[in-house]
């Protein structure tokens, strides 16, 4: 009897502190999370494709949401190739043609580098609370966290994706899996985010699984191996005079 | 007697000259359709073989699944070890290695920056080795507009709209921007050394024309293709022919579970014109069958008449003891001549419009603007053997049909009445 008793009480405290909290509230939590300053990271993307994986090293540098620069580092074929993102424009380099292009129209759409990410889908830099009305459906257990279950229905118009279902770990607040949609209501895209890491009081993903529904490929891995927040990134990075280089 | 008939006819106008009239129209009509439908049809099939299908097409079943979208990361590897082999089992045919694939051609200006940009739908050909026919297959020498053909690594031809759209000049150097065959972003450097117009709305929309050695570079596909193109010795396709190597083909395939395992589709199967075929035969034969009906019910009227203006001569000649079946053969003697007649003169006619869209053409362009598929823009008929006899069978078996259903009349006078019905 007492220990019904004592889950009842955490029961009603544990409900009333979800409900001081409201989805949009969490949102925003997330935005803060997410979007921090300057920084740099060395990445490794595997791509499951059909006929096997590639493996492939970046560098890359962040400059808030809306600049950012990396250059692949490996494999050979890719190696030297650099990409530059300012605002919504984006430009790629290829040192074997030697050239400058802008990416642009359905292009953007494409997948970048043969993985599950499409361009569309890293030049993606308004924060979630911008772009979305959250709703909370609810709360569940996923790689052995607690997390809310969350409804993101699109505000505006020119979006990627018209909704997006997102399983917020309560305490880290980060987003460990999502689920984003069609507006006919069709999954596109999973992401699920297995390893995280945690640099004085903020949590970050380490390694994500990014997986193109429409796509027969078997998802691709992003793993974070090195990152610096607040880094001192020479201005000259985020310009076009960069990518030659 | 045939001789007595035909002066009979020839004197009375009003029993040969409406009933030759229609014979003609309906001759004429029907010859004109089936050399229209040859041409459309014909011209379908060859451009799709020429362009997309080939007369058979091997692929992996992966990359069959979703052809329409060009899946070069699902191609065939080892392309050369399955020519060599396709070559030794199928030693008549010619078989050759294709790559299409979709991507944007950027032209850039004097600092290397963007200054146009465009959708190109290429094809990467064999241009350099004269074996392939290529070059003569899809006509390319004739459908340059401005410039020469390539001649070495690195030359392209691109359609003259997307050069006139790109704002460029022949020499200028152009960069594709594709994706690889494992799905890597890939710039590669041309130069456009010239313009063509196929006459296909689809390609002409914005075509590229590359050596497949450059695209398998660009690509990243050495010693692949998407497809490997087999063409029957005739260079006509035949359905039979074709299904039946495709049959031995994949046999060989049957036990194998890889989806990157080759397939080969016919024609008719790869090209999605499966449907297509069996409704223009259909509509063909529903044509001629229209005709003959529509052609048997108009003479059987126009028999009605002619029976009713000659209904005393019938009488006169039953009274004077001519018998009926001798009458009616008459009459369908007559037919037999109306008939020939019409036909002669449908013909004719048909053959001469036919002719006409066969060499001036019907210019549909301006129809085909959102059309993705191998249609030719001009229209032309095509004269065929059959061209020639086809107008004769709606002629002569509707013009006998409908005399033989309005000759039964005869039958059905009584002798003894005559008098009377001559009386009055």
């Amino acid at each position: 009897m007492k220990k019904i008793l004592f889950f009842m009480i955490c029961s009603a405290f544990l409900f009333g502190e979800e409900e001081l909290i409201s989805a949009d509230e969490i949102l925003k939590k997330i935005d803060d999370n997410t979007i921090a300053g300057n920084r740099s990271a060395t990445l490794t993307m595997v791509i499951h494709g059909r006929r096997g994986d590639r493996t492939m090293t970046l560098k890359s540098w962040v400059e808030g949401s809306e600049k950012s620069f990396s250059e692949y580092l490996a494999p050979a074929r890719e190696k030297g190739t650099k990409m530059l993102k300012l605002s919504d424009q984006l430009w790629m380099y290829s040192p074997q043609s030697d050239r400058v292009i802008r990416i642009a129209g359905h292009m953007l759409r494409q997948s970048m580098m043969g993985s599950d990410f499409s361009y569309e889908d890293v030049m993606e830099d308004r924060s979630l609370s911008e772009i979305y009305k959250a709703e909370t459906l609810g709360s569940e257990f996923i790689f052995e966290r607690d997390c809310w279950i969350i409804e993101l229905k699109a505000i505006t118009e020119d979006i990627t994706y018209f909704s997006r279902k997102i399983w917020v770990d309560k305490e880290r607040l980060l987003p460990l899996k999502e689920f984003r949609y069609a507006k006919s209501g069709k999954l596109l895209k999973k992401t699920e985010i297995i390893e995280t890491f945690k640099l004085e009081d903020r949590w970050y993903p380490k390694h994500i699984i990014f997986k193109d529904e429409l796509s027969k490929n078997k998802g691709t891995e992003l793993i974070f191996d090195a990152i610096e927040f607040d880094a001192e990134i020479p201005p000259h990075i985020f310009s076009k005079a960069a990518l030659r280089k | 007697m045939i001789r007595f008939i035909v002066k009979g006819l020839l004197r009375d106008h009003h029993r040969s000259l409406f009933p030759i009239l229609i014979v003609t129209i309906g001759v004429w009509i029907t010859v004109f359709f089936q050399a229209y439908l040859n041409g459309v049809f014909g011209e379908l099939v060859d451009t799709t073989a020429r362009f997309s299908t080939g007369h058979v097409k091997i692929m992996t079943r992966a990359y069959a699944e979703n052809q329409d979208q060009r899946p070069n990361d699902l191609a065939l590897m080892e392309t050369d070890k399955i020519s060599l082999e396709l070559q030794q089992q199928y030693p008549d045919m010619t078989w050759v290695q294709r790559i299409q694939f979709g991507g944007l051609l950027d032209i850039p200006d004097v600092n290397g920056e963007t200054r146009s940009q465009g959708p190109v739908f290429g094809m990467g050909v064999d241009l350099f080795n004269s074996e392939s026919g290529e070059t003569n297959r899809l006509n390319i020498e004739k459908s340059i507009v401005s410039g020469r053909m390539p001649k070495k690594p690195g030359e392209i031809l691109i359609s003259d709209k997307l050069a006139e759209k790109l704002n460029i000049e022949i020499n200028e150097p152009a960069t594709l921007l594709g994706s690889t065959m494992y799905g890597s972003t890939t710039f590669y450097n041309f130069k456009v050394v010239g313009t063509i117009r196929f006459g296909i709305t689809a390609m002409d929309r914005g075509a590229m024309i590359a050596d497949i050695t450059d695209i398998q570079l660009a690509l990243d596909m050495q010693n692949a293709c998407g497809e490997i193109l087999g063409y029957l010795p005739d260079g006509v396709y035949n359905h039979e022919k074709s299904e039946l190597i495709t049959n031995q083909f994949n046999a060989g395939y049957l036990k194998s579970n890889d989806e990157f395992a080759p397939t080969m589709a016919t024609l008719q199967s790869s090209g999605g014109l499966s449907e297509y075929m069996d409704m223009v035969d259909y509509f063909s034969e529903s044509i001629v069958f229209i005709f003959i009906f529509v052609m048997s019910i108009v003479l059987w009227n126009a028999g009605l008449l002619g029976g009713l203006r000659r209904y005393g001569e019938v009488g006169v000649r039953l009274a004077i003891g001519e018998q009926k079946g001798h009458i009616y053969r008459s009459l369908i003697y007559e037919s037999v001549f109306i008939g020939l007649i019409g036909s002669i003169f449908g013909t004719i006619i048909g053959l001469g419009c036919a002719y006409w869209l066969q060499t001036q053409g019907l210019d549909i362009s301006s129809m085909m603007k959102n059309i993705n598929m191998m249609f030719p823009a001009v229209i032309r008929a095509k004269i065929t053997p059959e061209t020639y006899y086809i107008g004769f069978i709606p002629g002569f078996v509707s013009t006998i049909l409908g005399t033989a259903l309005s000759g039964i009349g005869i039958y059905k006078r009584q002798t003894a009445q005559l008098f009377k019905e001559l009386e009055t």
